[in-house]
């Protein structure tokens, strides 16, 4: 790569919400964190496009909002490498009159293109509005706006017009010229096809790619599915739960080896191959609430490949449902009653604890594990969650769940302890106490 | 497709492998061709029908609505040529309307008191022998002003301070909205009575009181609306653009936040007119004797244990009149702007 | 957040508007231009000075603002307001005598409102659309356009000039619990609960009509339930809590209604002593009457939130 310094470069970016609303949750202390961004570290080249991809609430769009100073970041910074004057200019730090410089920097496509035009502007205003806030093109506005309207494939007459007499696909065209009335450099599309047709999708993507070819655009392409980037992306990041778990460009991406939570991305994408074989990952659940993040790996609680500890002789499937249980019983989901019910009164809790191991297994356990498992919900049937907590904790914690992976300073980074981690020192392998889990 | 990926032998194993082929569809050329004839073809429907003139529309097709209007239309024109109006300019005085409908004029006694209608007197006579028909014509200027200015400058106050307080949110909005709280405590008419007594009686007292009332209804209508209307990415898009906070809250959120309080502020011209008569009626209006409609009616009690019903009468049916042609165009401008909505508001009534 | 949380932090939220309430009810008498003092005095009186040295110190006057709020807050707790500036009396004995017939009156009147309101609302529901619908559309905007104290006077024109059947003028002397103050008392009920149940029919009639439009009526009716069955069972039940929510509304509106309507029929109510002490510049009565209707619309907001909140826990969030 060139030795020119990145167009864009996040370190350490994070971005919580408060759920607090107004003085007296302030009091109570009844706000909640949401932890949308969690410390990101990102790079974007001059003329690159970055593909960023994850499951809706991953926390891809604050990101992108973040970046671009359309929300105030919480912590860390974002450089902005000016390539006419050479400085490199920290985003965070400025005052928004500051900002009112870099705007014309780095713009913003927004998703929904139904609610990013104002109904009651022209397009002529809409778009002109750019021209209006920095009083550039005076008196030559509205050729401009013309000019731009042809740069995406509209025609100079629908400039009078209002957003509503347009199809979706073209108001989006109009928000793409409003961003590139300012001349950007930078260019954050968040989502800016999964709100329309399908047939249309590939018109606007070979749109965008022509747009950065012609101006020398960097993108930050925004998506919640791995197909849509693949081809627009010089290369791909994938976040999960305000963390991004893998960076490469598209051949490693879609090339194994995968960090676990890709590879579920990507047996999503239905393949146009007959002979494709691989299984559907199904992923149990949904993103968990970034107010109280799982500890370790993120991804932990959903993960199918998630490490059993050191030694031990247990099949990964049987695995994945007894973390899947303790998950459960720690959140004291399991529906004790119904199994109960089935048994006259004064039966033995073993008893109670042998069905719900089938209630609640698709892959039960046998041997020493099957014992302990029952033996873990008989504390449960007896309402002692805590106990069952605690001696499940005993024996199955992962290294996942204690340590959070970091990437690997290399082409095609992994955040996931099935990969190479870079050596930490101080961290932790045999005590089980600290850092526990379930702490 | 390209299938560069099959093995040597030219068989195809079966594979867990991605990618092996691709759809390479996407070629702009041939896009760019077919978009011309089709996408962007659409919607290029009755050029230019903004949404204005589509409102209209919809309000002429409203009959309740068009006859509504009308009855404005015939009043503020009874309104305005009663009788003459001057104006003294550097001690001149100057008549800018010289016509007088009113058959008679209202500030002195003509005849006797409390004569039944008749054809002098289609209305009858007060008291003290005034012309009712002519009060109440002249009347119609009074309460036609003390619902229009007093409604516009409560629209004047309660929107900037609902706007900035739902779209900063924050202590702006918290004081704000905790104001609008500690007023609401106090029903309409108590707290404009109360103002009164402490501000004294008179037009412009009277237009104060109803205005501190009123302001709160614009206030909290508009908070909810920008706290709505503020999500749109649009207003991101102004923001990612650099356009500063006045721009961004008077161009792009109370435009698209505003269509509520329009209606809302017409049905208020009625509710307004409606709160100044129960003054007038109270005593606590204009100088007794001035012909604003409630105020005729303030010795109507008397009149009316003695028998005198047309001195009630008629006064009270040009505000009922008045009042329900005022509802007939709000509804009608509530369909026009949305049609959708089935569901009414509370609306009339005080606040 | 649960239900107890969330009262507790109603009340909280209360507080602060209590509070307000308060401020400005003290607020008026200062408010005024010129001395404060000016408002004790009775119309017409012409005190000595030692005399209104002696009302200064009454009334704390000589006190930093704040601490002579603190002094009336104190007193206003328990309902002590002074003696009337224009009668011989307490302030609050001067209320309570009267405070029953306004209450009759409102109760009279919301019950009326209710009785007409809720069905008329139902059937217009129903037969939305129709002549019916249409017909009650436009009783209800008559009702809306309507003054009260003027729909008041004809009905005292009717039934007590033309036909004789009331007294015009009702005695003073009815006590509260004397059956014949029912007669008095249906005129100005009537009056009242009208102007309230147009309201309450409109706002009956559009939650109604939102709630027949929801899936699981449609599929009753669809499975062949009785339409009557349906509309009273599952909707009229629904739609009732949405007039819970209207009802402090209304009781802000009945009170309202209630200063002009006992003036119409010279009814001996709290509004219209109010309205005599404003005419008579009667600050303490005015302050005792102000502030004991905003506590009561407060705490009535505060009631309807609670009980709508307990029907629909999803306004809690
Ligand atoms: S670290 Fe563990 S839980 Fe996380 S992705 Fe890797 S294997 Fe799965």
């Amino acid at each position: 790569m060139s030795s020119e310094p990145p167009l864009i470069r996040a370190e350490g970016l994070t971005k919580h919400y408060s759920s607090d609303d107004g003085l007296l949750d302030r009091l109570f202390g009844d706000t909640q964190l949401v932890k949308a961004v969690d410390g990101v570290d990102l790079e974007i080249e001059d003329g690159e496009t970055l593909g960023l991809v994850g499951e809706s609430g991953c926390g891809k769009s604050s990101l992108g909002r973040t970046l671009v100073q359309l929300e105030e970041a919480t912590a860390g910074s974002v450089y902005y490498h000016d390539s006419d004057s050479g400085e490199r200019v920290d985003l965070t730090e400025l005052s928004s009159s500051e900002m009112q410089e870099y705007r014309k920097e780095v713009q913003f496509i927004f998703q929904n293109p139904d609610a990013s035009l104002n109904p009651r502007l022209t397009v002529e205003d809409i778009i002109g509005e750019a021209f209006d806030i920095h009083g550039i093109e005076e008196g030559n506005r509205n050729e401009r706006v013309r000019e731009l309207l042809e740069t995406v494939g509209l025609q100079r007459s629908h400039a009078g017009r209002y957003p509503h007499e347009f199809s979706g696909g073209q108001r989006q065209r109009i928000g793409i010229a409003r961003a590139l009335a300012v001349d950007p450099e930078f260019i954050v599309c968040d989502e800016p096809v999964s709100a329309l047709d399908v047939s249309v999708q590939a018109q606007i993507l070979n749109l965008l790619e022509e747009l950065q070819e012609e101006f020398g655009l960097s993108y930050l392409f925004i998506a919640h599915d791995l197909s849509v980037v693949e081809h627009i992306s010089d290369r791909v990041a994938v976040m999960y739960l305000g963390n991004i778990v893998e960076t490469g460009v598209p051949e490693d991406i879609f090339e194994e080896p995968h960090h676990p939570y890709t590879e579920a991305l990507l047996s999503a994408i239905p393949e146009p191959d007959p002979l494709w074989v691989r299984d559907r990952v199904q992923l149990e659940g949904t993103v968990p609430s970034p107010i109280d993040p799982p500890s370790g790996c993120r991804f932990h609680t959903r993960c199918p490949q998630i490490i059993p500890p050191d030694g031990m002789d247990i099949e990964q499937a049987v695995y994945r449902d007894i973390v899947g249980l303790r998950q459960r019983i720690r959140e004291r989901e399991i529906n004790v009653d119904r199994v109960r019910e089935e048994f006259a009164e004064g039966t033995s809790t073993d008893a109670v604890a042998d069905a719900l191991v089938g209630q609640e297994f698709d892959h039960p356990p046998s041997g020493v594990h099957r014992d302990r498992v029952e033996e873990a919900l008989s504390l449960v049937a007896e309402n002692n969650w805590e106990r069952g907590r605690e001696l499940l904790a005993d024996h199955y914690e992962s290294v996942c769940e204690r340590r959070e992976p970091v990437l690997q300073e290399d082409a095609n980074p992994k955040a996931c302890h099935l990969y190479e981690q870079p050596p930490t020192e101080s961290m932790d392998t045999g005590s089980r106490q600290q850092g526990s889990a379930d702490d | 497709m390209s299938t560069e990926d099959t093995t040597s032998d030219g068989a195809r194993a079966r594979t867990s492998r991605r990618g092996r082929i691709r759809v390479t569809g996407f070629d702009s050329a041939a896009v760019r061709d077919r978009e011309t004839f089709s996408a962007d073809r659409t919607g290029i429907s009755g050029a230019a029908a903004n949404r204005r003139t589509k409102a209209w529309n919809r309000f002429k097709q409203n009959r309740s609505a068009i006859i509504g209007l009308a009855i404005l239309a015939f009043m503020v024109f009874i309104a305005v040529f009663a009788r003459p109006i001057q104006v003294s300019l550097l001690g001149e005085g100057f008549v800018i309307q010289p016509f007088q409908l009113a058959p008679h004029n209202t500030d002195t006694n003509l005849v006797a008191g409390n004569q039944p209608p008749s054809a002098e007197h289609p209305f009858g006579t007060s008291d003290l022998g005034r012309d009712i028909m002519s009060q109440v014509m002249v009347g119609a200027r009074f309460s036609l002003a003390i619902g229009v200015i007093a409604v516009g400058l409560a629209v004047g106050i309660g929107v900037p301070l609902g706007a900035i307080a739902g779209y900063y949110g924050g202590w702006v909005d918290e004081a704000v909205m905790r104001l609008v709280d500690i007023l609401y405590a106090f029903p309409f008419l108590v707290l404009a009575i109360v103002i009164i007594a402490i501000l004294g009686q008179g037009f412009w007292n009277m237009i104060a009181a109803l205005v501190i009332v009123g302001w709160i209804g614009y206030a909290r209508l508009i908070r909810g609306e920008i706290l709505s209307v503020k999500e749109n990415e649009y207003v991101m898009a102004a923001k990612a653009l650099g356009a500063r906070d006045r721009s961004i809250i008077f161009r792009h959120i109370v435009p698209n936040a505003i269509a509520p309080v329009i209606v809302q502020a017409t049905l208020a011209v009625g509710t307004i007119v409606l709160a100044a008569a129960a003054l007038g009626f109270l005593g606590l209006g204009l100088q007794p004797g001035t012909p604003e409609w409630g105020t005729i009616l303030s010795e109507g009690r008397e009149a009316v244990i003695r028998g005198y019903w047309w001195v009630t009468t008629f006064p009270g049916l040009a505000i009922v009149v008045f009042v329900l042609a005022v509802n007939l165009v709000g509804d009608g401008i509530r369909d026009a702007l949305d049609p959708q909505d089935e569901v009414g508001e509370q609306e009339g009534g005080f606040r | 957040m649960s239900l107890r949380q969330y009262v507790t932090k109603r009340l909280l939220l209360t507080v602060p508007i209590l509070l307000g309430v308060t401020v400005i009810t003290f607020l008026m008498t200062h408010l005024q231009p010129g001395d404060p003092v000016d408002v004790l005095i009775p119309l017409g009186a012409n005190p000595s000075e030692e005399a209104i040295r002696q009302l200064r110190r009454q009334y704390h006057l000589n006190e930093p603002l704040y601490v002579q709020y603190f002094l009336w807050l104190k007193d206003a707790m328990v309902f002590d307001f002074g003696v009337s500036i224009q009668r011989d009396s307490l302030v609050s004995e001067a209320i309570l005598t009267r405070l029953p017939y306004t209450l009759l009156l409102g109760v009279f009147a919301l019950f009326i409102a209710v009785a007409i309101g809720v069905p008329a609302g139902i059937i217009a529901a129903v037969r939305k659309g129709d002549k019916v619908d249409e017909v009650s559309r436009i009783a209800a905007l008559l009702g809306i356009a309507t003054p009260n104290f003027w729909l008041g006077l004809i009905l005292i024109f009717i039934f007590g000039v033309q036909l004789g059947w009331i007294s015009t003028i009702p005695p003073s002397d009815v006590s509260v619990l004397d059956p014949a103050l029912l007669t008095y008392m249906i005129l100005p009920a009537v009056t009242l609960g009208t102007a309230s149940s147009a309201l309450l029919m409109r706002i009956m009639r559009s939650s109604m009509i939102e709630e027949l439009n929801k899936e699981y009526v449609r599929m009753a009716r669809a499975k062949g339930l009785a339409a009557r069955t349906v509309i009273v069972k599952h909707v009229a039940r629904n739609s009732l809590i949405s007039v819970v929510t209207v009802a402090a509304l209304q009781i802000a509106f009945i009170v309202d209604g209630a200063v002009v309507i006992e003036q119409v029929f010279s009814m001996r109510g709290v509004g219209r002593l109010i309205l005599q002490a404003i005419l008579q510049r009667d600050f303490p009565i005015i302050q005792a009457g102000v502030l004991m209707i905003g506590v009561v619309i407060v705490f009535a907001n505060l009631a309807a939130d609670i009980i709508y909140s307990f029907l629909d826990p999803r306004i809690r969030y």
